[in-house]
């Protein structure tokens, strides 16, 4: 008999269940505490983030600044339809609502931009953002500059794990198949690939909406947990932040992402008292980075799951080796 | 029509200040191909320099504005040595990524010593306070100053670029980095040069707009810096003359849309204008379309 | 029957015509040579017939299956699916990625699974998937470069790496194989073995080559027909044995004094 630890499938589901009940224990026990909760919640919504802005720029080769934008799509449309029902269905409805009109912006925007090169795709993408933030503060629905307050709380433990394993396994997935590979090779020659017949412009677009939809997500998750927003939540900083994070971890690399998400969500909480110097550090961080390591930490390399195999040979050792 | 002039006087000495930054944006680009993201925040380092020689120092109008132009030099080619050289044969998301940290790293450095509260300039005084009425037009000594000082900064400028030894290097490096180096230019030290001459004038852009807005902050470089550099896109990235024009044009268009629409969508005005050249003519007005080799 | 048919093909740049008035014809299974002084226009012409640019003017007509199709001016994905594949002058693989994955990805237009199925890898995934793993092995034993599967193609040899932009090419099922310098920087022994290579995929795979060389011992050895490209225009055909002793071509490669002395 196989040893089932050696699946893949049976690592992954392992490994998140165990990382579900250990925080949930931890969170009914209360040593993760309301001020760490809120740490935790950042987390997953960054880890969302990082991993969809990885996708369209670590693994497709798109540079986009322009993610805070399509996130605020998703926190406002979710925080208008909770607000109007304040059920567990309006929630959903939301996020559904928030990712998939993100997705459509995303594509609309990603159309006609996603010809230009590098740094000019950044800057088109920057003023997309930027474009997007000044309609929330001009509109009146959306309450304009003071922003959007009281939005019902849904998003709990459960809800975060939910949606942060279920965005990383689905971007992985898609990484593992041949859309993905189709998006990966067009960030190591783009003439190559279309020579090769792929659609580049398809698959570009592709990325980039897939990525704008986790961000609309990350962007509901957002506003149903922390019960207020306001557009310049979702400014040019915020999409500085989640490169950040995802240079930090590597371009290119899913679990360089998350760990990277975390680690500098426990540095961020360790010190919000001095905004400043955490975006001096930032700073600092990323020009060191760009000049000892551009790989970042992870290069584009991943944490593998076979420690899980060796445990599991650990608890069989002698059916394990048939 | 007397509106319509006064905003096209309003417009120019915008204009004015978008172009100074505008040039540095374009040189640098021209010769590295890099977007300075910290470019406009040279600018605010030249607005705040500005303000600590005529407050603690008290000096006048003009020394202040000479040190601002040399400290925004010196910070100029500091930046490039320390940050953009060590990148020189990296990708180009490798050195714009390193450009948005330097960019941080000035706003939150000067917030951190400086505070982040909103400063005001101390007011001009004599013949620098005045302002002229021509039947409801009012055109303030400010503005005139500011034009003034644009235009004689633009046409010592084009000297340099095009009569001096130096202006002829850069154009040399800008053409073909290589080449330029087999033919005994010093590349590090015209790279220098440029980045020098561009934060000259953004430093100089900063004590103006010192002077004409009264009020400064640490963050104060973000905006103009993305409307300058949108200014240089529409006139040709790389391109000098293409940045002036730009910078004017840029400049008319948001007092325009100011005064006519509304004034909280100035910006986003400008940011769509950028996304359309980037689209229909990513090469801007003066600039000519070429393709990668394959 | 004419696999490829280029017609009055034209390509201007500005003020430059690169390419000019240029007919040429393939038969099937044929293996032809392009030749050509440098600047000539010989990459150029490669670049209009796999879509890279799009022409002045002109037509290319395209067969397979019995099926003509005029390819001009369509998308170089679209002309790659219609089963023309190409290398480059100067390599352009995938570097950071394994041999393998280089090869799989150019097999991308016959995977049969959507969108869904990879997000959630439905049983059409897993089942597609094993098939692109069976073939893209067997083409890497094909051309025996299944010991390195797993090697990053920047890390190859100069010659492996040239092979590998061919058994990539071949990844893609063309019919009309288009190869731009294959032997550049090779030297005389790596040159030889990869000749050998060509005429041999050329009866394995049933394919139409086209070759830009100037490795005059490949091409005369390999080519049934060479045409020869100068300043944009073709200026003759013919055997290996008519263009080595044809004028116009020693014109073309010494210069006009030739005629003049």
């Amino acid at each position: 008999m196989k040893n089932i630890f050696e699946r893949d499938w049976v690592r992954k589901l392992f490994s998140l269940i165990l990382t579900f009940v250990v925080i949930q224990i931890l969170i009914s026990t209360n040593i993760i505490n309301d001020y760490l909760q809120a740490t935790l919640a950042t987390i997953c919504i960054n880890i969302i983030l990082a991993v969809s802005l990885n996708l369209i720029t670590g693994f497709t080769g798109q540079f986009s600044l322009g993610h805070a934008g399509f996130m605020s799509i998703g926190a406002y449309t979710c925080a208008l339809i909770t607000m109007r029902i304040p059920t567990i269905y309006g929630f959903i409805l939301g996020v559904f609502s928030g990712a998939i009109l993100a997705a459509i912006v995303g594509v609309l925007v990603g159309l006609p931009t996603l010809r230009l090169r590098g740094d000019y795709l950044a800057m088109a993408t920057l003023g997309m953002s930027e474009i997007i933030r000044i309609v929330f503060e001009n509109l009146e629905i959306t309450n304009g500059p003071a922003g959007l307050n009281g939005i019902p709380r849904f998003v709990n433990w459960t809800w975060l794990f939910i949606l942060t394993a279920g965005t990383v396994l689905a971007i992985t997935n898609f990484l593992k198949s041949s859309h993905g590979r189709a998006c990966i090779s067009i960030r190591e020659d783009e003439i190559a690939a279309e020579a090769m017949g792929i659609n580049t412009t398809k698959y570009k677009v592709m990325a980039f909406t897939i990525g704008a939809f986790c961000a609309g997500i990350a962007g509901a998750v957002y506003a149903s947990y922390f019960y207020f927003i306001k557009p310049n939540l979702f400014g040019f900083a915020k999409s500085i932040d989640i490169l950040v994070i995802i240079v930090f971890g590597g371009l290119g690399s899913i679990s360089g992402s998350i760990l990277s998400a975390i680690l500098l969500a426990l540095i961020s909480t360790y010190l919000q008292s001095f905004p400043e110097i955490r975006m001096i550090l930032y700073s600092l961080l990323l020009i060191i980075i760009m000049v000892f390591r551009p790989q970042g930490l992870m290069g584009s390399k991943e944490v593998s799951l076979s420690v899980f195999s060796k445990l599991g040979k650990m608890f069989k050792p002698e059916k394990g080796r048939e | 029509m007397e509106q319509l002039l006064q905003q096209i006087i309003n417009g120019i000495s915008l204009g004015s200040i978008y172009a100074l930054i505008a040039l540095g944006y374009t040189m640098v680009y021209g010769i590295i191909k890099l977007i300075n993201f910290a470019h406009g925040d040279v600018y605010m380092i030249g607005a705040y320099t500005g303000y600590v020689c005529m407050t603690k120092f008290q000096l006048g109008f003009l020394p202040s504005l000479l040190i601002a132009m040399v400290v925004c030099a010196l910070l100029g080619i500091i930046i490039e040595k320390v940050a953009y050289k060590p990148l020189r044969n990296a990708t180009r998301i490798a050195v714009l990524i390193t450009a948005i940290g330097v960019s941080l790293f000035l706003e939150y450095s000067t917030m951190f010593v400086a505070s982040a509260n909103v400063r005001s300039y101390p007011p001009m005084e004599g013949l620098l306070s005045k302002t002229f009425k021509i039947k409801n037009i009012t055109i303030s000594m400010h503005q005139i100053i500011i034009v003034i000082i644009t235009l004689l900064l633009m046409v010592l400028l084009q000297f340099v670029v095009k009569k001096t030894k130096t202006g002829k290097a850069m154009r040399a490096v800008s053409q073909d980095r290589d080449a330029a180096q087999l033919m005994g230019i010093d590349v590090d030290n015209t790279i220098s040069v440029t980045f020098a001459l561009g934060s000259t004038l953004a430093g100089a852009a900063g004590v103006l707009v010192g002077v004409y807005y009264n009020s400064i902050n640490p963050l104060m470089g973000t905006m103009p810096g993305l409307k300058a550099f949108v200014a240089a896109v529409f006139g040709g990235i790389g391109i000098i003359p293409g940045a002036m024009i730009g910078g004017y044009i840029i400049g008319i268009i948001e007092v325009f849309v100011s005064g006519y629409i509304n004034s909280m969508y100035r910006d986003a005005v400008v940011f769509a204008i950028l996304i359309l050249i980037l689209i229909v003519k990513p090469a801007g007005l003066l600039g000519k379309n070429t393709r990668e080799k394959v | 029957m004419a696999i490829l048919e280029v017609n009055k093909l034209t390509k201007s740049f500005g003020g430059l015509t690169a390419v000019s008035n240029v007919s040429m014809a393939l038969e099937e299974g044929e293996l032809v040579g392009l030749i050509g002084p440098n600047g000539a226009g010989k990459t150029t012409l490669f670049n209009l017939l796999t879509g890279v640019y799009t022409p002045t003017s002109g037509t290319i007509t395209f067969t397979r299956n019995g099926v003509k199709r005029e390819i001009q001016g369509l998308k170089p994905y679209t002309i790659c699916e219609a089963g023309i594949a190409r290398t480059f002058q100067n390599i352009r693989l995938f570097k950071d990625l394994t041999v393998f994955d280089n090869v799989r990805i150019a097999m991308h237009k016959n995977v049969k699974y959507r969108l869904l199925s990879s997000v959630f890898h439905l049983p059409s995934y897993s089942r597609e998937e094993k098939r692109l793993k069976e073939e893209t092995m067997e083409l890497l034993s094909i051309v025996k470069l299944d010991h390195k599967k797993d090697e990053y193609a920047k890390n190859l040899p100069y010659g492996e790496q040239r092979k590998l932009e061919i058994a990539r090419a071949l990844a893609t099922n063309p019919a009309l194989l288009l190869l731009d310098e294959p032997a550049a920087g090779m030297n005389p022994a790596e040159t030889a073995e990869l000749t050998e290579f060509i005429s041999w995929i050329r009866e394995r795979f049933k394919l139409t080559i086209l070759l830009i060389e100037h490795d005059m011992s490949l091409v005369m050895k390999i080519c049934e027909r060479i045409y020869v490209l100068d300043y944009g225009m073709m200026i003759t055909n013919g055997t290996p044995e008519e263009i080595r002793t044809n004028k116009r071509v020693i014109e073309a490669y010494l210069g006009e004094d030739v005629n003049n002395a």
